[in-house]
Parts: C-alpha cells; structure tokens; sequence
C-alpha cells in the first residue's frame, strides 16, 4: 500500500517537474491566438474597429471582449476568415464600424501642400515622403489606404483615390450563372 | 516516322476539327497596316520599359522595348517607321484593358537595321539566352513563355528536345501550314536548339490529321540527314498539343504543377518558336511577325504572315468576315477568349482569328445544377476532379479548391464541353485561380504593411527616448553651468552683496535660484524662438487665397452635414 502510494507519489512528482520544466524551456512568446488573429487582419491600423490599431482589435477579440465583424476594410471575407479561426458563426459587417469600401490610396494634391508633416505623423507604415516647408507625396505602393493621414492635413489637400483595375490586377469575375427553371 | 510506342494522356476529348476552312491554303504575307501598336506589356510579370519616344525614328527590328526583370524579353519595332506615341491602347486581353504600347507609323521602306547572323557555336549559353531575350524570342504557341529561359538546362540536363506541332485545337492551322511549307527550317531551329542544350534526340510530335505536316516534316528530315531526329504522328486527340499531355504521350514523363520540362530532362518547344530561332541565330532577325490563321464565318479564310502590332481590325478584310459575325474570337474557341476591342493588335500569342456567328457558336444555353455524372472527371487531362473543385469554386471556398489542385488545371475546357448541364466550368476554375492569386498579394501587402508599422513604433519609441536623454544631458548641464556661475560670484565680486551673503549662508536658497535661473533661460530661449518663426501661412493672404479658403470651409461644412447620421427630427 504505502509502496503503491509512494510510486504514484513519486511518478506525479517527477511528471509534475518535466511539464514544469517543459512550459519553462518551450515557452511561447506572446498569445498564438492573438498571432493567428492578427495575421488575417488587414493591417491598414486605421483604427474604424474602436481599438488603436489592428493589433489591439486582435487582442480584444481573443479575450471575447470585440466581436468579430468590426474591421471593415478587412470586409467579410476578413470576418469569414475570423469565424472559420474561431469556430464561430458568419456574421455581417457591423454598420456602426462602417462600411466596406475599394481598395483606395491616399494622393497628395503637391500644388496645396504646404510641407506641415502633419500626414507624415499619422501614416501609421511610413507611406509618406516629405520635410518641413518640402512638399510631401504618397509611394501608392505602400499606402495601405487607412485614411489616417486626411483629417490631419490643414489645408485639405489629400484625397483618397480608389485604385483602377489596370492589366496587372485584372482577374476572372465570378461566373455569372443562369440556372434553368425546373418545369 | 518512327514506330516506336507513343504513351496515352487520360482523358481528352474530340471537338469537331473545322480545319478544311483553311488548312489548304498558303501561308500569305499581310499588307504593311497603316500603323502599328507594338505592346510593352508581355505577361502578368513583365512589362518592357519603353526605349524610344514620339516623333523618333525608328528601324525595322529595333530594340523599342527594354527586357526587364526575369520574364521579360526585348520588343522590337517590326518595321521602320515613325513613333507617334508611347501611350495606353486597348491590348488584346479577355479584360478589354489598355496597356502601354508603341505606336509606329511606317513609311513603307522596311529599311532594316544592320543584320548578323549569330555564331551560337563559339558563344557562351548565357551569351546565347541573352541574345534570344534580345530577339524577343517566346513561345509561340498561345502561351508566350520567353523561350530563353526554357533553354536554362536544369540539374538533370536537356536530353530530350520535343517540337510541339500538336495543334490540337479546332479551326486552327497556322503551324499546319508553317510545317508544309517551312519544315527544313523549323528543324534547323531544333538543330540549333539542340546544340544549345546539348540534348541527344530531338522528337516532333503532330497529330494524325495532318498527314501533309507530318510528310514534310519527315521528308525535311531525311534531307537533312541529322541523326537522332524522329517525326510521330500523334492520335488527334484535343489536347494532345498542351505542353505536357504532347510530352506524355511521346516520352511516357509526366511533369507534376509548378516543374518545368527541364528538371526531367524534356523540353518542348511549338514549331513556330523553332522557326523564329532559326531566323534569329542564322539571319541575326529578331522577331517580328507571326503565321496566323483567319477563319470561323470568313468568306475566304487562310493563314497569314503578320507583323507584330497590325491591328486586328485592319486584317480582318484579307478574309472577308461574313455580316452575321457578332464577335471575334482570339486563339482557339475552347481557351480562346472573346476580343472586346478590335482595335488590338496582334501580339506574339495571337495564332488565331475566328469570326463568330450566333450559327456557328450559339449562346451558351443556361446552366443546369451538377448531377454529378462524373463525365468530367473522365475527360480531364489533368487528372482533376472537375466537378468537386467546381463546388468548392462555386461556394468561394478557396481553400478546398487548392486542396483539389485548381492549379493543376490548364483551362483546356474539355469538362465545360462533355458537361451534360452546360456548367461554364473553366469560368468557375478561372476566377477562383484569379481570387487565389490576388489573396495571396494581399496577405503580403498586409504582412509587410505590419512590418512597418512595427518599425515605426520601434523608431518612434527610440526616438522619443533619445529626445529624453538629450534633454536631461542638457538640464544636467545647464543646472551645472548656473551652479558654476553661482560659485564663481562671491569670488569675482569686489564686494559682497547682501544677496551674494544670503546665498552663501544660506545653501536651500540657492538651489531654488538656481531653478529660476533655467526657467528664465529658457522663458529668453522660447522668447528668442518665438520672434524668429516667420508669420504664419496664413497670415498676409491674398484676397484670392482668402476666397480658396473660404471655399473649402464652405464643402468641409457640407461634407460633415453629408456625413452625419440622417435621423428624423421627431427622434
Ligand atoms: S498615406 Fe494616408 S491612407 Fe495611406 S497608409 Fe499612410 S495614412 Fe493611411
Ligand atoms: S460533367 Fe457537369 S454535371 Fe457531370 S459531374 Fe461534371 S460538372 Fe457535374
Ligand atoms: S479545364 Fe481544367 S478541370 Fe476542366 S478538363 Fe481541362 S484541366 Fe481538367
């Protein structure tokens, strides 16, 4: 009897200090989920979901205190993505967080500019090239389209521009089918 | 020929070939058109940067587009002539797009550049692909591939050459006649190519219902006495002309998705390629024009050399389309796609012209749901399960399409043609390949839109911690300076002063002057700062200017009425 405990005793203590061991060595830095969740967000920080950038909103949505329809630019394929993630049901946009819109680049109306950098401030990914008194210009291939940069500016000179369909991004549409009434 | 074994693909299918319409008649060189669209754009990859400008003078086969990046080759101007514009014209494109092109007037002297013929034997292979990149060489078979990077041998060596004189699509039968007519020189490219690579055997593939090709290309071999030379009729059997069911068939390899012929040791080439070869290594051309066919509802269908950039419009007369065509066809009519614009130009893909009447190709009648027969599953060549991808498509679920392999399909539409419910089902495989691309472009402009915007918090982090440490050097410093000259008074003073005697008595209050002493430092820093900012921009406007701004309030106003949320009064 005292054996059998003492074995017992014995294995839970010696199991107990590998898993200990084990949670120290290969410890995970930071929260997978969070990880798995930030990575389908779209990136653009433009903050419409109510947290500060997209990070939070990942954050927030694997502590169960955001839903997952919130991000418009990520639109519903993002949310579609989202529930597939986390097992939970599709849902639509929520209106409140707006609305999702074309993919669309800030452009600098360089004639107003008046080189404040007050953009360059607020483009969360560098996107804006300028100095002060310089007058500053968009690279469109790094603009993620967040909009950040437009209330900002003093004299009102960026406007967001949808991007146009051009040979390189054209693709197939979604086949447009007729499907044959049963008599 | 040879009766050595040929292999079988699975699957295919037999349309009806439509080729008499212009299979007997001799390939005709096209008038000079009025003027020429030379595209820039050559594939999704590759656009050439342009090398000439308006109102520049140009000879025919002058480089006018630099190859740029690794799926690019040179273009070339394919005759001489005035350059009117650098400018976005409709390219033929299932899309009806623009892209950049080169618009050459010609003057009708054909006044060539200085042409020389190129020794392959004494250069280097990476002198050789190059020359063929400047040549503007590519595939000529529909797809367009730039032909020197197929001649890159792999790690396992080039030993088997196979010339594609496949053409299995209906209606089509430019190589038909390119065959008939130039066969010693079509093979001469593959000789040439042959000692590029090294490879030991070269085997041309044509299908069965081209008896004719299939004679002169045999013939064209015996006169040339080159060893190692096979000519194969290949049952016709659409499409045994795709590149990897023609190197199934002859050499028994299959080539899985995302390899190249190379790293088996085949390479296949369209004869069209070898003949521009040809010309490129033993003539020093570049390449400029291409054999095309003209046929569907034409009075008098044919087959046509055709210069590079002729719009489509201007050589639809050399055929004569009947009234009751309603639209053209570029390519064949099972993975050609509809011309939104005959304005287009005839481009290095364009191997064929039909004219479309509602007889001829009727509407596609409405579709019908999957019953599941499974009848295309058996006529994919690519070993596919059509239908099941076609669910996964229909219902966006991409991932499951990959699952399924949509990359695998080559578009042949062979499971669109058996379908009994007229799915569009290439449509379906199309567009989820489209999406599938453009998500994956998306996740990287995301990943790396977050790669900056982590370094940017890093930089601002480090920067703002930077600021601190400067500014606390510079208090230490200033609070040092003004303890010094607090020690230094009583010294330099002749007489003490009563405030000097309360500061050395008194230790407490000094430090307290001190402090005031760098507040006022800086009160005169940002005193002295203040005056020296110039007015603001919007101080001393003109009256015009005052009006701008006037303006602009006024639509700011309206925007923010626009944008707030429309309620009813009575709530
Ligand atoms: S340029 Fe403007 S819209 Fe573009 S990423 Fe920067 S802040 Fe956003
Ligand atoms: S041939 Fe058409 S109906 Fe038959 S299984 Fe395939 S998609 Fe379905
Ligand atoms: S189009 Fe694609 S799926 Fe259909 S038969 Fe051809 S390869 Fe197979």
């Amino acid at each position: 009897m005292i054996i059998a405990v003492s074995v017992m005793a014995l294995g839970a203590i010696l199991l107990g200090a590998a898993l200990g061991y084990a949670s120290i060595r290969f410890r995970v830095e930071g929260d997978p989920l969070v990880e798995k969740i930030d990575a389908i967000l779209p990136q653009t920080q433009c903050g419409q979901c109510g947290f500060p950038g997209c990070r939070p909103y990942a954050e927030a949505i694997s502590r169960g205190e955001a839903d997952i329809n919130q991000c418009p630019p990520g639109g519903e394929e993002g949310v579609r993505k989202l529930a597939d993630l986390l097992g939970r049901d599709f849902k639509a946009l929520s209106a409140e967080h707006g609305e999702e819109k074309a993919k669309s680049v800030a452009v600098i109306d360089e004639q107003s500019c008046i080189g404040c950098t007050l953009c360059i401030q607020a483009c969360p990914v560098d996107a804006i090239v300028g100095a002060a008194k310089q007058m500053h210009t968009v690279v469109a291939s790094l603009c993620t389209g967040c909009e950040l940069c437009v209330p900002p500016c003093p004299v009102d000179c960026i406007h967001m521009e949808a991007l146009r369909e051009t040979a390189e991004n054209w693709r197939w549409k979604y086949p447009v089918f007729q499907l044959e009434q049963a008599a | 020929m040879s009766l050595s074994t040929l292999f079988r693909f699975k699957g295919g299918i037999k349309p009806e070939a439509h080729k008499d319409a212009s299979a007997g008649i001799p390939i005709a060189p096209a008038p000079l058109p009025s003027r020429l669209v030379i595209p820039l754009r050559q594939n999704a990859r590759a656009t050439a940067r342009p090398l000439v400008e308006a109102g520049q003078r140009v000879l025919k086969g002058q480089i006018i587009g630099a190859a740029e990046g690794t799926l690019a080759t040179a273009v070339h101007a394919p005759t001489s002539g005035l350059v009117r514009a650098v400018e976005m014209a409709p390219v033929p494109h299932p899309s009806g797009l623009e892209a950049l092109c080169v618009i050459i007037e010609p003057d009708g002297d054909e006044r060539w550049i200085d042409l020389q013929p190129f020794d392959h034997r004494n250069a280097s292979p990476q002198r050789i692909r190059d020359y063929l990149r400047d040549c503007g060489i590519v595939g000529l078979g529909g797809a367009n591939f730039p032909s020197h990077i197929k001649l890159t041998p792999g790690e396992a060596g080039i030993r088997t050459l196979i010339l594609n004189g496949g053409e299995c699509e209906p209606w089509i039968t430019c190589d038909d006649r390119l065959m008939r007519e130039r066969a010693e020189r079509i093979l001469g490219g593959a000789l040439i190519m042959r000692e590029i690579t090294g490879a030991s055997h070269i085997l041309v593939g044509i299908e069965d219902n081209k008896p004719e090709a299939v004679q002169a290309m045999s013939a064209a071999a015996s006169r040339l006495g080159a060893e190692g030379v096979t000519v194969h009729a290949v049952p016709a059997l659409y499409p045994a002309g795709g590149e990897k069911q023609l190197i199934r068939v002859l050499t028994g390899v299959e080539i899985p998705y995302g390899k190249l012929g190379t790293h088996f040791g085949v390479q296949c080439f369209n004869v069209g390629t070898a003949y521009a070869i040809h010309r490129a290594i033993t003539c020093g051309e570049p390449l400029l024009s291409r054999i095309l066919t003209l046929t569907g509802n034409m009075a008098r269908p044919g087959n046509f050399e055709v210069l590079i950039g002729t719009p489509i419009r201007e050589l639809l007369p050399l055929a004569d389309p009947r009234p009751d065509t309603d639209h053209f066809l570029m390519g064949g009519p099972m993975m050609g796609f509809a011309l939104p614009s005959l304005s287009a130009p005839v481009v290095k893909a364009t191997n064929c012209i039909i004219a479309a009447s509602p007889a001829l190709f009727p509407p596609p009648p409405p579709e019908m749901p999957c019953i599941r027969c499974g009848a295309c599953a058996q006529v994919c060549p690519a070993e596919l399960q059509p239908f099941e991808l076609y669910w996964h498509a229909r219902a966006k679920n991409l991932g499951k399409a990959q699952e399924y392999h949509v990359f695998d399909c080559i578009e042949c539409g062979c499971c669109a043609y058996v379908c009994p419910s007229r799915i569009r089902l290439v449509d379906y495989f199309r567009y989820a390949k489209g999406e599938i691309w453009a998500r994956e472009r998306e996740k990287s402009a995301a990943d790396a839109a977050r790669e900056r915007f982590e370094f940017r918090n890093l930089r601002t982090e480090r920067e703002k911690q930077e600021k601190a440490e400067r500014l606390a050097a510079k208090t230490a410093a200033g609070r040092e300076a003004v303890a010094r000259a607090a020690a230094a008074a009583p010294a330099t003073a002749s007489a003490p002063t009563a405030a000097t005697v309360a500061t050395a008595s008194a230790p407490q209050p000094r430090a307290a002057d001190a402090t005031k002493a760098l507040i006022q430092a800086a009160l005169d820093r940002a005193k002295a700062q203040k005056a020296a900012v110039t007015p603001r921009n919007t101080d001393n406007l003109t009256a015009e200017q005052k009006a701008e701004i006037a303006e602009i309030e006024a639509r700011r106003a309206k925007i923010r009425e626009m944008a707030r949320p429309h309620t009813p009064p009575d709530e």
